[in-house]
Protein backbone atom coordinates (compact mmCIF):
# COMPACT_ATOMS: atom_id res chain seq x y z
CA UNK A 1 0.00 0.00 0.00
CA UNK A 2 1.19 3.44 -0.83
CA UNK A 3 1.01 5.72 1.86
CA UNK A 4 3.20 8.69 0.66
CA UNK A 5 3.34 9.49 -3.14
CA UNK A 6 4.99 13.01 -4.42
CA UNK A 7 5.24 14.08 -7.87
CA UNK A 8 7.75 16.90 -8.95
CA UNK A 9 7.10 18.34 -5.88
CA UNK A 10 8.99 21.39 -5.29
CA UNK A 11 9.29 24.09 -2.60
CA UNK A 12 11.57 27.23 -2.67
CA UNK A 13 11.82 29.41 0.25
CA UNK A 14 11.72 33.09 0.19
CA UNK A 15 15.07 34.86 -1.29
CA UNK A 16 15.44 32.34 -4.04
CA UNK A 17 16.99 29.38 -1.62
CA UNK A 18 15.43 25.82 -3.19
CA UNK A 19 14.82 22.92 -0.18
CA UNK A 20 12.91 20.61 -2.22
CA UNK A 21 13.25 20.21 -6.20
CA UNK A 22 11.31 18.17 -8.32
CA UNK A 23 11.19 15.38 -5.89
CA UNK A 24 8.80 12.13 -7.08
CA UNK A 25 8.83 9.38 -4.84
CA UNK A 26 6.10 6.64 -4.05
CA UNK A 27 6.36 4.96 -0.29
CA UNK A 28 4.96 1.84 0.68
CA UNK A 29 3.75 1.44 4.59
CA UNK A 30 6.79 0.27 6.84
CA UNK A 31 9.81 1.53 8.49
CA UNK A 32 10.95 4.30 6.23
CA UNK A 33 13.76 6.40 6.75
CA UNK A 34 14.49 9.56 5.09
CA UNK A 35 18.03 10.56 5.03
CA UNK A 36 20.45 13.09 3.93
CA UNK A 37 22.73 15.77 5.64
CA UNK A 38 21.64 18.48 7.11
CA UNK A 39 19.70 21.01 5.23
CA UNK A 40 19.07 18.28 2.38
CA UNK A 41 15.48 19.34 2.69
CA UNK A 42 14.38 16.64 4.78
CA UNK A 43 12.39 18.69 7.39
CA UNK A 44 10.71 20.86 4.63
CA UNK A 45 9.69 17.13 3.44
CA UNK A 46 8.13 16.32 6.37
CA UNK A 47 6.39 19.81 7.22
CA UNK A 48 4.83 19.36 3.55
CA UNK A 49 2.99 16.59 4.68
CA UNK A 50 1.53 17.98 8.00
CA UNK A 51 0.37 20.81 5.94
CA UNK A 52 2.71 23.08 7.21
CA UNK A 53 4.13 24.47 4.60
CA UNK A 54 2.64 24.50 1.16
CA UNK A 55 4.59 23.30 -1.65
CA UNK A 56 6.02 25.78 -4.48
CA UNK A 57 5.08 23.46 -6.92
CA UNK A 58 4.42 19.86 -7.58
CA UNK A 59 1.54 17.27 -5.89
CA UNK A 60 2.06 15.34 -2.27
CA UNK A 61 -0.68 12.91 -1.38
CA UNK A 62 -0.34 11.08 2.06
CA UNK A 63 -2.63 7.96 2.41
CA UNK A 64 -3.87 9.35 -0.85
CA UNK A 65 -4.77 12.91 0.90
CA UNK A 66 -3.39 16.45 0.09
CA UNK A 67 -2.40 17.25 3.23
CA UNK A 68 -2.67 21.54 1.23
CA UNK A 69 -6.30 21.33 0.49
CA UNK A 70 -7.43 18.46 3.60
CA UNK A 71 -4.85 19.03 6.29
CA UNK A 72 -6.87 18.09 9.36
CA UNK A 73 -7.52 14.70 7.91
CA UNK A 74 -3.98 13.64 6.95
CA UNK A 75 -3.17 15.24 10.46
CA UNK A 76 -5.76 13.29 12.36
CA UNK A 77 -4.01 10.27 10.93
CA UNK A 78 -0.07 11.70 11.43
CA UNK A 79 1.70 11.80 14.67
CA UNK A 80 4.36 14.38 14.62
CA UNK A 81 7.84 14.19 16.62
CA UNK A 82 9.86 17.43 16.14
CA UNK A 83 13.66 17.64 16.04
CA UNK A 84 13.94 20.75 18.84
CA UNK A 85 12.84 20.70 22.22
CA UNK A 86 9.24 20.88 22.06
CA UNK A 87 8.41 20.47 25.85
CA UNK A 88 7.15 23.01 28.84
CA UNK A 89 9.46 22.13 31.92
CA UNK A 90 6.71 22.91 34.56
CA UNK A 91 4.31 20.17 34.28
CA UNK A 92 4.01 16.22 34.02
CA UNK A 93 4.76 14.33 31.48
CA UNK A 94 1.40 12.65 32.17
CA UNK A 95 -0.46 15.55 31.92
CA UNK A 96 1.45 17.37 28.91
CA UNK A 97 0.76 14.04 27.14
CA UNK A 98 -2.88 13.95 28.04
CA UNK A 99 -3.48 17.47 26.63
CA UNK A 100 -1.67 16.24 23.39
CA UNK A 101 -4.15 13.44 23.09
CA UNK A 102 -7.64 16.04 23.98
CA UNK A 103 -5.90 18.58 21.01
CA UNK A 104 -5.98 15.91 18.76
CA UNK A 105 -9.55 15.35 19.32
CA UNK A 106 -9.48 12.32 21.80
CA UNK A 107 -12.17 12.80 24.28
CA UNK A 108 -11.09 13.75 28.29
CA UNK A 109 -11.13 9.86 29.74
CA UNK A 110 -10.00 8.56 26.15
CA UNK A 111 -7.08 10.81 26.38
CA UNK A 112 -6.01 9.79 29.75
CA UNK A 113 -6.72 6.34 28.99
CA UNK A 114 -4.02 6.87 25.69
CA UNK A 115 -1.77 9.29 27.35
CA UNK A 116 -0.93 6.52 29.45
CA UNK A 117 -0.56 3.60 27.12
CA UNK A 118 1.60 5.57 25.39
CA UNK A 119 3.77 6.51 27.72
CA UNK A 120 3.84 3.15 28.89
CA UNK A 121 5.01 1.76 25.51
CA UNK A 122 8.22 4.25 24.92
CA UNK A 123 8.87 2.71 29.00
CA UNK A 124 8.39 5.96 31.05
CA UNK A 125 5.38 4.51 32.83
CA UNK A 126 6.97 4.69 36.29
CA UNK A 127 8.56 8.27 36.00
CA UNK A 128 4.89 9.93 34.48
CA UNK A 129 3.92 11.87 36.77
CA UNK A 130 7.22 13.71 37.59
CA UNK A 131 7.60 17.20 36.35
CA UNK A 132 9.12 17.09 32.31
CA UNK A 133 12.03 19.63 33.65
CA UNK A 134 13.65 17.25 35.31
CA UNK A 135 13.83 14.44 32.62
CA UNK A 136 16.73 13.37 31.23
CA UNK A 137 17.30 13.91 27.27
CA UNK A 138 16.44 10.29 26.52
CA UNK A 139 13.49 10.73 28.60
CA UNK A 140 12.56 13.80 26.64
CA UNK A 141 12.85 12.21 23.41
CA UNK A 142 10.09 9.44 24.54
CA UNK A 143 7.74 11.78 25.49
CA UNK A 144 7.88 13.30 22.35
CA UNK A 145 7.69 10.15 20.92
CA UNK A 146 4.56 9.73 23.62
CA UNK A 147 2.95 12.60 21.87
CA UNK A 148 3.35 11.88 18.52
CA UNK A 149 1.34 8.14 19.50
CA UNK A 150 -1.12 9.44 21.63
CA UNK A 151 -3.70 9.94 19.01
CA UNK A 152 -3.04 6.37 17.40
CA UNK A 153 -1.98 7.36 14.03
CA UNK A 154 -1.03 5.50 11.38
CA UNK A 155 1.77 7.06 10.15
CA UNK A 156 4.52 8.46 12.59
CA UNK A 157 6.84 11.53 11.60
CA UNK A 158 9.84 11.11 13.21
CA UNK A 159 12.63 14.10 12.78
CA UNK A 160 16.22 13.14 14.09
CA UNK A 161 14.45 10.92 17.06
CA UNK A 162 17.85 9.61 18.35
CA UNK A 163 19.36 13.25 18.38
CA UNK A 164 21.48 14.10 21.79
CA UNK A 165 21.49 10.45 22.97
CA UNK A 166 24.31 8.41 23.82
CA UNK A 167 24.74 5.44 22.64
CA UNK A 168 22.64 3.18 25.09
CA UNK A 169 19.75 5.61 24.31
CA UNK A 170 20.10 5.70 20.20
CA UNK A 171 19.66 1.86 20.41
CA UNK A 172 16.47 1.87 22.75
CA UNK A 173 15.05 4.26 20.65
CA UNK A 174 15.67 2.46 17.10
CA UNK A 175 14.38 -0.94 18.47
CA UNK A 176 11.21 0.98 20.11
CA UNK A 177 10.68 2.55 16.23
CA UNK A 178 10.89 -0.85 15.04
CA UNK A 179 8.82 -2.15 17.29
CA UNK A 180 6.22 0.56 16.66
CA UNK A 181 6.89 -0.58 13.01
CA UNK A 182 6.56 -3.62 13.72
CA UNK A 183 4.25 -4.71 15.68
CA UNK A 184 2.08 -1.85 16.19
CA UNK A 185 1.31 -1.58 12.71
CA UNK A 186 2.09 2.11 12.02
CA UNK A 187 4.41 3.48 9.69
CA UNK A 188 6.57 5.25 10.55
CA UNK A 189 8.94 7.76 8.55
CA UNK A 190 12.59 8.63 10.35
CA UNK A 191 14.23 11.67 9.22
CA UNK A 192 18.54 11.07 10.09
CA UNK A 193 21.48 11.99 8.89
CA UNK A 194 23.68 8.99 10.40
CA UNK A 195 22.51 6.19 7.42
CA UNK A 196 24.26 3.54 9.40
CA UNK A 197 21.46 4.14 11.84
CA UNK A 198 18.57 3.88 10.10
CA UNK A 199 19.53 1.02 7.78
CA UNK A 200 19.33 -0.72 10.66
CA UNK A 201 15.68 -0.73 11.48
CA UNK A 202 13.95 0.87 8.01
CA UNK A 203 12.54 -1.47 5.17
CA UNK A 204 12.51 1.36 2.74
CA UNK A 205 14.95 4.26 2.28
CA UNK A 206 14.72 7.71 0.60
CA UNK A 207 18.06 9.41 0.52
CA UNK A 208 17.49 13.18 -0.47
CA UNK A 209 20.78 15.81 -1.49
CA UNK A 210 20.50 19.40 -1.63
CA UNK A 211 16.53 18.61 -2.18
CA UNK A 212 16.89 15.97 -4.92
CA UNK A 213 16.31 12.91 -4.54
CA UNK A 214 19.41 10.45 -4.99
CA UNK A 215 17.80 7.26 -4.90
CA UNK A 216 14.73 5.74 -3.18
CA UNK A 217 13.66 1.70 -2.66
CA UNK A 218 13.24 -1.10 -0.62
CA UNK A 219 16.64 -1.78 1.49
CA UNK A 220 16.61 -5.27 -0.06
CA UNK A 221 16.30 -4.16 -2.69
CA UNK A 222 19.41 -1.65 -2.70
CA UNK A 223 21.46 -4.30 -1.36
CA UNK A 224 20.57 -7.49 -3.03
CA UNK A 225 22.59 -7.12 -6.44
CA UNK A 226 25.35 -5.74 -4.72
CA UNK A 227 27.47 -7.71 -2.95
CA UNK A 228 30.94 -7.81 -4.30
CA UNK A 229 33.83 -10.42 -3.94
CA UNK A 230 37.23 -9.31 -2.98
CA UNK A 231 40.08 -11.20 -4.35
CA UNK A 232 43.58 -11.18 -3.38
CA UNK A 233 46.00 -12.52 -4.33
CA UNK A 234 49.91 -13.27 -3.58
CA UNK A 235 51.40 -11.98 -6.97
CA UNK A 236 49.98 -10.87 -10.11
CA UNK A 237 47.17 -8.93 -9.11
CA UNK A 238 47.18 -6.34 -12.27
CA UNK A 239 47.48 -9.38 -14.45
CA UNK A 240 43.99 -10.57 -12.73
CA UNK A 241 42.77 -7.22 -12.86
CA UNK A 242 43.04 -6.84 -16.75
CA UNK A 243 41.99 -10.23 -16.97
CA UNK A 244 38.82 -9.59 -15.41
CA UNK A 245 38.57 -6.45 -17.30
CA UNK A 246 38.51 -8.38 -20.36
CA UNK A 247 35.83 -10.39 -18.91
CA UNK A 248 33.80 -7.45 -18.83
CA UNK A 249 34.18 -7.42 -14.92
CA UNK A 250 34.01 -4.02 -13.37
CA UNK A 251 37.10 -4.46 -11.31
CA UNK A 252 38.08 -1.83 -8.66
CA UNK A 253 41.17 -1.99 -6.63
CA UNK A 254 41.04 -1.57 -2.83
CA UNK A 255 44.71 -1.86 -1.51
CA UNK A 256 46.33 -5.42 -2.12
CA UNK A 257 42.35 -6.73 -3.19
CA UNK A 258 39.99 -6.28 -6.54
CA UNK A 259 37.04 -5.78 -5.14
CA UNK A 260 34.44 -7.38 -8.25
CA UNK A 261 30.60 -7.02 -8.45
CA UNK A 262 28.85 -10.18 -8.66
CA UNK A 263 26.20 -9.04 -11.37
CA UNK A 264 24.88 -12.74 -12.36
CA UNK A 265 24.99 -16.39 -10.90
CA UNK A 266 28.11 -17.23 -13.15
CA UNK A 267 30.13 -14.18 -12.31
CA UNK A 268 31.61 -16.30 -9.09
CA UNK A 269 32.81 -18.92 -11.43
CA UNK A 270 34.17 -17.24 -13.96
CA UNK A 271 36.21 -15.31 -11.90
CA UNK A 272 37.49 -18.40 -10.32
CA UNK A 273 38.45 -19.48 -13.77
CA UNK A 274 40.17 -15.95 -14.16
CA UNK A 275 41.99 -16.88 -11.71
CA UNK A 276 43.14 -20.40 -12.54
CA UNK A 277 44.21 -19.53 -15.97
CA UNK A 278 46.86 -16.98 -14.97
CA UNK A 279 48.00 -19.98 -12.52
CA UNK A 280 47.76 -17.53 -9.97
CA UNK A 281 48.27 -18.34 -5.96
CA UNK A 282 45.08 -16.92 -4.70
CA UNK A 283 45.58 -15.73 -1.13
CA UNK A 284 41.85 -14.39 -0.17
CA UNK A 285 38.38 -14.63 -1.67
CA UNK A 286 35.21 -13.78 0.16
CA UNK A 287 32.00 -12.24 -0.54
CA UNK A 288 31.03 -9.11 0.76
CA UNK A 289 27.97 -7.33 1.83
CA UNK A 290 27.49 -3.97 0.54
CA UNK A 291 26.25 -1.23 3.06
CA UNK A 292 23.85 0.62 1.69
CA UNK A 293 26.02 3.74 2.90
CA UNK A 294 28.38 2.63 0.39
CA UNK A 295 26.02 2.54 -2.26
CA UNK A 296 25.61 6.29 -1.55
CA UNK A 297 29.52 6.90 -1.63
CA UNK A 298 29.80 5.37 -4.48
CA UNK A 299 27.09 7.54 -5.80
CA UNK A 300 28.01 10.57 -5.25
CA UNK A 301 31.46 10.11 -6.36
CA UNK A 302 30.38 9.45 -9.20
CA UNK A 303 27.81 12.51 -9.36
CA UNK A 304 30.76 14.86 -8.99
CA UNK B 1 5.20 -20.95 27.42
CA UNK B 2 4.70 -18.77 29.92
CA UNK B 3 5.90 -18.43 33.34
CA UNK B 4 3.95 -17.62 36.50
CA UNK B 5 5.12 -13.97 37.53
CA UNK B 6 6.08 -12.90 33.96
CA UNK B 7 3.93 -9.60 33.35
CA UNK B 8 2.83 -9.78 30.07
CA UNK B 9 2.98 -7.17 27.33
CA UNK B 10 -0.58 -6.89 26.12
CA UNK B 11 0.52 -5.16 23.28
CA UNK B 12 -0.23 -2.13 21.55
CA UNK B 13 -4.26 -1.53 21.53
CA UNK B 14 -5.54 0.76 18.13
CA UNK B 15 -7.95 3.62 19.07
CA UNK B 16 -11.53 2.86 18.09
CA UNK B 17 -13.58 5.39 20.35
CA UNK B 18 -14.69 8.60 18.64
CA UNK B 19 -12.94 11.41 17.04
CA UNK B 20 -13.57 14.90 17.89
CA UNK B 21 -13.49 18.15 15.77
CA UNK B 22 -11.97 21.71 16.04
CA UNK B 23 -15.10 22.98 18.31
CA UNK B 24 -13.80 20.45 20.79
CA UNK B 25 -10.48 21.08 20.47
CA UNK B 26 -10.95 24.84 20.82
CA UNK B 27 -12.56 24.43 24.21
CA UNK B 28 -10.28 21.61 25.44
CA UNK B 29 -7.68 24.62 24.74
CA UNK B 30 -10.04 27.24 26.45
CA UNK B 31 -10.10 25.00 29.47
CA UNK B 32 -6.64 24.52 29.47
CA UNK B 33 -6.27 28.15 29.32
CA UNK B 34 -8.60 29.56 31.63
CA UNK B 35 -7.35 26.77 34.39
CA UNK B 36 -4.08 27.67 33.91
CA UNK B 37 -4.67 31.44 34.42
CA UNK B 38 -5.75 30.85 37.92
CA UNK B 39 -2.89 27.99 38.56
CA UNK B 40 -4.70 25.03 37.96
CA UNK B 41 -3.02 22.09 37.23
CA UNK B 42 0.57 23.74 37.61
CA UNK B 43 2.64 24.27 41.09
CA UNK B 44 1.40 26.38 44.42
CA UNK B 45 3.40 28.69 43.50
CA UNK B 46 2.13 29.81 40.55
CA UNK B 47 -1.68 30.10 42.36
CA UNK B 48 0.02 32.33 44.73
CA UNK B 49 -0.24 35.39 42.28
CA UNK B 50 -3.65 35.01 40.66
CA UNK B 51 -5.22 33.80 43.80
CA UNK B 52 -3.79 36.78 45.73
CA UNK B 53 -5.24 39.66 43.16
CA UNK B 54 -8.47 37.82 43.05
CA UNK B 55 -9.04 38.01 47.16
CA UNK B 56 -8.17 41.94 47.14
CA UNK B 57 -10.69 41.86 44.68
CA UNK B 58 -13.41 39.92 46.91
CA UNK B 59 -12.51 41.43 49.87
CA UNK B 60 -13.29 45.10 48.59
CA UNK B 61 -16.46 44.07 47.25
CA UNK B 62 -17.37 42.49 50.53
CA UNK B 63 -16.12 45.63 52.40
CA UNK B 64 -18.00 47.42 49.82
CA UNK B 65 -21.46 45.41 50.34
CA UNK B 66 -20.99 45.88 54.41
CA UNK B 67 -20.29 49.38 54.05
CA UNK B 68 -23.61 50.20 51.88
CA UNK B 69 -25.73 47.36 54.18
CA UNK B 70 -24.82 49.38 57.10
CA UNK B 71 -25.45 52.85 56.29
CA UNK B 72 -26.53 52.65 52.79
CA UNK B 73 -24.18 54.65 50.64
CA UNK B 74 -21.92 53.21 48.06
CA UNK B 75 -18.01 52.89 48.37
CA UNK B 76 -18.33 52.21 44.57
CA UNK B 77 -20.74 51.55 42.32
CA UNK B 78 -20.64 48.78 39.87
CA UNK B 79 -18.92 51.28 37.69
CA UNK B 80 -16.34 52.79 39.55
CA UNK B 81 -15.87 49.06 41.51
CA UNK B 82 -14.48 48.37 37.94
CA UNK B 83 -12.70 51.50 37.35
CA UNK B 84 -10.40 51.83 40.70
CA UNK B 85 -9.51 47.47 40.40
CA UNK B 86 -8.07 48.31 36.97
CA UNK B 87 -4.29 48.23 38.53
CA UNK B 88 -5.28 45.22 39.92
CA UNK B 89 -6.32 43.98 36.49
CA UNK B 90 -3.53 44.95 34.89
CA UNK B 91 -1.15 43.42 37.01
CA UNK B 92 -2.87 39.86 36.73
CA UNK B 93 -3.06 40.04 33.29
CA UNK B 94 0.47 41.24 33.26
CA UNK B 95 1.27 38.21 34.65
CA UNK B 96 -0.91 35.79 33.56
CA UNK B 97 -1.41 36.79 29.47
CA UNK B 98 2.53 35.35 29.34
CA UNK B 99 1.57 32.16 31.34
CA UNK B 100 -0.31 31.47 28.59
CA UNK B 101 1.45 32.31 25.26
CA UNK B 102 5.03 32.97 26.28
CA UNK B 103 5.05 30.17 28.12
CA UNK B 104 4.05 28.23 25.10
CA UNK B 105 6.55 29.57 22.75
CA UNK B 106 9.38 29.75 25.29
CA UNK B 107 9.22 25.65 25.38
CA UNK B 108 9.07 25.42 21.07
CA UNK B 109 5.40 23.22 21.90
CA UNK B 110 3.53 25.19 19.19
CA UNK B 111 4.82 22.76 16.74
CA UNK B 112 3.35 20.16 18.55
CA UNK B 113 0.23 22.06 18.90
CA UNK B 114 0.15 22.87 15.07
CA UNK B 115 0.92 19.98 13.70
CA UNK B 116 -2.33 18.58 15.09
CA UNK B 117 -6.18 19.80 13.45
CA UNK B 118 -5.52 23.32 14.73
CA UNK B 119 -4.99 26.08 13.37
CA UNK B 120 -3.69 29.60 14.51
CA UNK B 121 -7.10 31.28 14.40
CA UNK B 122 -8.51 28.69 16.94
CA UNK B 123 -4.96 29.06 18.85
CA UNK B 124 -5.82 32.65 19.37
CA UNK B 125 -9.05 33.10 19.96
CA UNK B 126 -8.96 29.90 22.33
CA UNK B 127 -6.38 31.87 24.49
CA UNK B 128 -8.38 35.38 24.44
CA UNK B 129 -11.58 33.68 25.19
CA UNK B 130 -9.75 32.52 28.39
CA UNK B 131 -7.53 35.66 29.49
CA UNK B 132 -11.19 37.88 28.56
CA UNK B 133 -13.51 35.20 30.82
CA UNK B 134 -10.40 34.86 33.31
CA UNK B 135 -10.43 38.90 34.04
CA UNK B 136 -14.00 39.25 33.83
CA UNK B 137 -14.26 36.52 36.34
CA UNK B 138 -11.65 38.80 38.46
CA UNK B 139 -14.38 41.60 38.56
CA UNK B 140 -17.46 40.16 37.89
CA UNK B 141 -17.71 37.79 40.89
CA UNK B 142 -17.04 40.51 43.09
CA UNK B 143 -19.67 42.39 41.57
CA UNK B 144 -22.12 39.49 41.72
CA UNK B 145 -20.45 39.63 45.59
CA UNK B 146 -21.95 43.67 45.40
CA UNK B 147 -25.22 42.54 43.93
CA UNK B 148 -26.30 39.70 46.86
CA UNK B 149 -25.61 42.29 49.51
CA UNK B 150 -27.82 44.87 48.11
CA UNK B 151 -30.24 42.37 46.79
CA UNK B 152 -30.67 40.64 49.93
CA UNK B 153 -30.41 44.11 52.03
CA UNK B 154 -33.06 46.21 50.20
CA UNK B 155 -35.80 47.38 51.82
CA UNK B 156 -37.88 47.40 48.57
CA UNK B 157 -38.47 43.82 48.17
CA UNK B 158 -38.71 42.38 44.93
CA UNK B 159 -38.39 45.26 42.84
CA UNK B 160 -35.58 46.15 44.94
CA UNK B 161 -33.71 42.86 43.76
CA UNK B 162 -34.37 43.68 39.78
CA UNK B 163 -33.75 47.26 40.57
CA UNK B 164 -30.26 46.02 41.29
CA UNK B 165 -29.88 43.83 39.01
CA UNK B 166 -30.62 46.47 36.38
CA UNK B 167 -27.38 48.42 37.69
CA UNK B 168 -25.37 45.11 38.04
CA UNK B 169 -25.87 44.14 34.05
CA UNK B 170 -24.56 46.80 32.92
CA UNK B 171 -21.70 46.52 35.06
CA UNK B 172 -21.20 42.99 34.16
CA UNK B 173 -21.06 44.58 30.56
CA UNK B 174 -18.36 47.37 31.90
CA UNK B 175 -15.82 44.44 33.29
CA UNK B 176 -16.38 42.84 29.95
CA UNK B 177 -14.75 45.98 27.91
CA UNK B 178 -12.30 46.14 30.51
CA UNK B 179 -11.48 42.57 29.99
CA UNK B 180 -11.45 42.66 26.45
CA UNK B 181 -9.05 45.76 26.35
CA UNK B 182 -6.66 44.46 28.49
CA UNK B 183 -6.53 40.57 26.84
CA UNK B 184 -6.43 41.62 23.78
CA UNK B 185 -3.39 43.75 24.32
CA UNK B 186 -1.56 42.18 26.73
CA UNK B 187 -1.47 38.85 24.36
CA UNK B 188 -0.36 40.79 21.41
CA UNK B 189 2.59 41.62 23.72
CA UNK B 190 2.81 38.62 25.27
CA UNK B 191 3.13 37.11 22.06
CA UNK B 192 6.22 38.54 20.83
CA UNK B 193 8.47 37.13 23.53
CA UNK B 194 9.21 33.59 25.01
CA UNK B 195 10.23 35.44 28.32
CA UNK B 196 7.68 35.60 30.32
CA UNK B 197 9.73 38.30 32.55
CA UNK B 198 9.72 40.32 29.83
CA UNK B 199 6.40 39.96 28.86
CA UNK B 200 5.19 41.01 31.95
CA UNK B 201 7.28 43.87 32.05
CA UNK B 202 6.29 45.51 28.53
CA UNK B 203 2.39 44.81 29.31
CA UNK B 204 2.95 46.85 32.46
CA UNK B 205 4.50 49.24 30.66
CA UNK B 206 1.94 49.92 27.78
CA UNK B 207 -0.32 50.67 30.50
CA UNK B 208 1.68 52.67 32.95
CA UNK B 209 3.44 55.11 30.39
CA UNK B 210 0.61 55.96 28.62
CA UNK B 211 -1.18 57.31 31.79
CA UNK B 212 1.36 60.76 31.50
CA UNK B 213 0.51 61.26 28.23
CA UNK B 214 -3.35 61.51 28.72
CA UNK B 215 -2.08 63.96 31.83
CA UNK B 216 -0.09 66.32 29.57
CA UNK B 217 -2.52 66.08 26.76
CA UNK B 218 -5.29 67.30 29.17
CA UNK B 219 -4.23 70.07 30.77
CA UNK B 220 -3.48 71.90 27.53
CA UNK B 221 -5.32 75.21 27.02
CA UNK B 222 -7.59 73.84 23.88
CA UNK B 223 -10.63 72.28 24.88
CA UNK B 224 -10.53 69.84 21.88
CA UNK B 225 -7.57 68.35 22.98
CA UNK B 226 -8.93 68.12 26.52
CA UNK B 227 -11.74 66.21 25.14
CA UNK B 228 -9.52 63.98 23.12
CA UNK B 229 -6.68 63.31 26.09
CA UNK B 230 -8.34 60.61 26.75
CA UNK B 231 -7.78 58.43 23.90
CA UNK B 232 -4.17 58.50 24.49
CA UNK B 233 -3.86 55.62 27.37
CA UNK B 234 -6.13 52.67 27.15
CA UNK B 235 -7.74 52.95 30.64
CA UNK B 236 -8.47 56.71 29.84
CA UNK B 237 -10.02 55.38 26.91
CA UNK B 238 -12.65 52.60 28.54
CA UNK B 239 -13.47 55.28 31.33
CA UNK B 240 -14.33 57.54 27.89
CA UNK B 241 -16.28 54.97 26.34
CA UNK B 242 -18.50 55.01 30.07
CA UNK B 243 -18.65 58.55 29.41
CA UNK B 244 -20.08 58.39 26.56
CA UNK B 245 -22.36 55.32 27.03
CA UNK B 246 -23.68 56.87 30.07
CA UNK B 247 -23.81 60.24 29.03
CA UNK B 248 -21.74 61.78 31.87
CA UNK B 249 -19.50 64.35 32.14
CA UNK B 250 -18.38 64.31 35.81
CA UNK B 251 -16.52 61.06 36.16
CA UNK B 252 -13.21 62.11 36.00
CA UNK B 253 -12.72 62.21 32.11
CA UNK B 254 -14.70 65.04 30.05
CA UNK B 255 -15.29 63.60 26.45
CA UNK B 256 -17.25 66.47 25.65
CA UNK B 257 -18.84 65.60 22.35
CA UNK B 258 -16.30 63.22 21.27
CA UNK B 259 -18.00 60.26 22.83
CA UNK B 260 -18.58 58.48 20.27
CA UNK B 261 -14.74 58.95 18.88
CA UNK B 262 -13.89 57.18 22.21
CA UNK B 263 -16.28 54.00 21.26
CA UNK B 264 -14.54 53.72 17.93
CA UNK B 265 -11.40 53.65 18.97
CA UNK B 266 -12.07 50.95 21.79
CA UNK B 267 -13.48 48.97 19.22
CA UNK B 268 -11.05 49.10 16.44
CA UNK B 269 -8.12 48.74 19.11
CA UNK B 270 -9.42 45.19 20.27
CA UNK B 271 -9.71 44.20 16.58
CA UNK B 272 -7.10 45.64 15.65
CA UNK B 273 -4.97 43.90 18.28
CA UNK B 274 -6.98 40.37 17.25
CA UNK B 275 -6.07 40.70 13.86
CA UNK B 276 -2.12 41.41 15.05
CA UNK B 277 -1.92 38.23 17.37
CA UNK B 278 -3.61 36.26 14.30
CA UNK B 279 -1.37 37.71 11.99
CA UNK B 280 1.74 36.17 14.49
CA UNK B 281 0.09 33.24 14.94
CA UNK B 282 -0.29 32.53 10.97
CA UNK B 283 3.21 33.19 10.70
CA UNK B 284 4.70 31.21 13.73
CA UNK B 285 2.41 28.42 12.65
CA UNK B 286 4.06 27.90 9.54
CA UNK B 287 7.29 27.01 11.35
Amino acid sequence: MTIIATKALTKTYGGGVTALADLTVEVDAGVIGLVGANGAGKSTFIKIMLGLLAPSAGDVRVFGIDPVTETDKVRARVGYMPENDALPPDVSASEFVTHMGRLSGLPKTAARERASEALRHVGLYEERYRQIGGYSTGMKQRVKLAQALVHDPDLLLLDEPTNGLDPAGRDAMLTLIHRIGNEFGISVVVCSHLLGEVERICDSLIAIEGGRLLRADRIDRMTAASDVLAVEVSEGTDELAAALRAAGFAVTPEGRLLLVPLDSDSAYDRILQAVAELDLPLHRLDQRRHRVAELFTTKETADV
Amino acid sequence: MSDAGVIHDIGYQRYQGPRLGRRAVFSSLYQHGLRAAFGFGRSAKSKIFPWGVAAIALLVAVINAAVRSQTGTWLFDYYSFADSMSWLVIFFVAIVAPELVSRDLRSGVLPLYFSRPLRAFDYVSAKVAALVTAAWLLLGVPQFIMFLGGAFTTKTGMKGVWHELGLLLPGWAYSLLWALVFASISLLIASLTGKRAFAAGGIVAVFLMTTPVVGVLSVLPSDTSRHLAGLASPMSLIAGVEAWLRGRGDLGIDVGDFGVIYGIEAFCLIFACLLLLLARYRKVAAL
